[in-house]
C-alpha cells in the first residue's frame, strides 16, 4: 500500500545567540508527501507559535514515522482546521483504518470531494486512536460488531488484468453477486 | 391434480401454509446465499494475489475487509477484489497466524475446495494453460481415441434400432 500522505517527526530549533546559548528545541509530527514539504511545514507552523524563521533556526532531525501495526485495524479520530470559501472552521472526523497514514489519506480525499478544500488549505491539529467505546460517529460505529455479516449486493465483473479489458462484450453481465 | 386413490383427495386441503413460515423468523427470505463475515473464505479475482484463497479476517468499512492466508501477510483488501465462496470457518475476529492455520486444517478448506465444481474447473484451466506441445499432442490422440470409441457405440445402438 502506498501512501501520499507521509508521517514525519521534526525536530529543529532557532540558532543559539550570544543570549540565548541554548534555544529551546521543538518537535513537531506533521503529514506531508515528501521530506522538504515536510520542513517547510515545520518553519510555517514554528513561525505562527514562536518567534523563529527558517533563516534564523535550524533542523536538527527529520525521520519518517511507520505504522506500528498495521495488521491490525483501528479507528482513527482526527482534529483538522480547513479553510472554506466563507473562512476557517475546525473538524472532527473519524476513520477505521489499519494505519494512521491510510486515515489520514482518507480524510484528505473526503474533504475534497465533500467540502471541496484541497490539501494545502487543512491543517491537522491533532490525530488519536480512538477506543471502540468513543466513537461518535455512526459510520464507524456500525463496523463494530464482531458478528458482521453482510452480503455484497452488486458485483461488477471485472477482467483478471487491464489488459484482458474489452470495450463492447457479447453479452450482458450477471451482476448478482 | 388426478389422485390415484380418491378416498385421500383431502390430502390436497393440507398445502404448506406459507404464512406460517413468518412466525418463526421475523426476517423475509433473502436471495443472498454468501455473506461477507469474518471465517469467509474468497477467491482474489484481481491484483498481484490474483487465484489465492484467502479468508475474511475482519471489516474495515464498507468496501474494505482485513484479509488473511497462510503465505501472505495479513493485510487489507477491497471487496472488489474478492469473489466469495461457500465455503466459511469457524474463527473468532482477527485470530493469530497459528490458530487461522489450525482452524483451515480442520476445516479441510484445501480439500473442499479442489473438489467443489469451482475449484475443479480452476485446476484444469491451469493444467490447460501450462501445457507443452507434446502434452497437447497427446490430448489431441486421446481425444480422437475417446471420439472413435463413442462413435462405434452410437453406431451399434443405430444397427439395433434400425434392424
Amino acid at each position: 500500500m502506498s501512501y501520499k500522505f507521509h508521517q514525519f517527526q521534526v525536530v529543529g530549533r532557532a540558532l543559539p545567540t550570544e543570549t540565548d546559548e541554548k534555544p529551546k528545541i521543538y518537535r513537531m509530527k506533521l503529514w506531508a508527501t515528501n521530506e522538504v514539504r515536510a520542513k517547510s511545514k515545520f518553519w510555517y507552523f514554528l513561525r505562527k507559535l514562536k518567534k523563529v524563521k527558517k533563516s534564523n533556526g535550524q533542523m536538527l532531525a527529520i525521520n519518517e514515522i511507520f505504522e506500528k501495526n498495521p495488521t491490525t485495524i483501528k479507528n482513527y479520530g482526527i482534529w483538522l482546521r480547513y479553510q472554506s470559501r466563507t473562512g476557517y472552521h475546525n473538524m472532527y472526523k473519524e476513520y477505521r483504518d489499519t494505519t494512521l497514514n491510510g486515515g489520514v489519506e482518507q480524510m484528505y480525499t473526503e474533504m475534497a470531494s465533500r467540502h471541496r478544500v484541497r490539501h494545502h488549505c487543512i491543517q491537522v491539529i491533532k490525530t488519536a486512536t480512538i477506543p471502540a467505546k468513543l466513537c461518535k460517529r455512526e459510520s464507524t460505529k456500525q463496523f463494530h460488531n464482531s458478528k458482521i455479516k453482510f452480503p455484497l449486493v452488486f458485483k461488477k465483473v471485472r477482467p483478471p488484468t487491464r489488459k484482458l479489458k474489452t470495450t463492447y462484450k457479447a453479452s450482458r453481465p450477471n451482476l448478482f453477486v | 391434480m388426478s389422485v390415484a386413490n380418491p378416498n385421500l383427495h383431502y390430502l390436497h386441503h393440507y398445502r404448506l401454509d406459507p404464512s406460517s413460515r413468518r412466525s418463526t423468523s421475523q426476517t423475509p427470505k433473502m436471495p443472498f446465499k454468501r455473506y461477507v463475515e469474518i471465517g469467509r473464505i474468497a477467491l482474489v479475482n484481481y491484483g498481484k494475489d490474483y487465484g489465492k484463497l484467502v479468508v475474511i479476517v475482519d471489516v474495515i468499512d464498507q468496501n474494505r475487509a482485513l484479509v488473511d492466508a497462510p503465505d501472505m501477510v495479513r493485510g487489507q483488501m477491497n471487496f472488489k477484489r474478492l469473489t466469495l465462496t461457500d465455503i466459511k470457518i469457524d474463527i473468532n475476529r482477527v485470530p493469530k497466524k497459528k490458530t487461522l492455520v489450525a482452524a483451515l486444517e480442520a476445516a479441510d478448506v484445501k480439500n473442499k475446495w479442489e473438489s467443489s465444481s469451482w475449484g475443479r474447473k480452476l485446476i484444469v484451466q491451469k493444467k490447460r494453460a501450462s501445457l507443452n506441445d507434446f502434452d497437447r499432442f497427446k490430448i489431441m490422440l486421446a481425444k480422437i481415441k475417446k471420439a472413435g470409441v463413442v462413435r462405434q457405440e452410437l453406431a451399434k445402438l443405430k444397427k439395433e434400432t434400425t434392424a
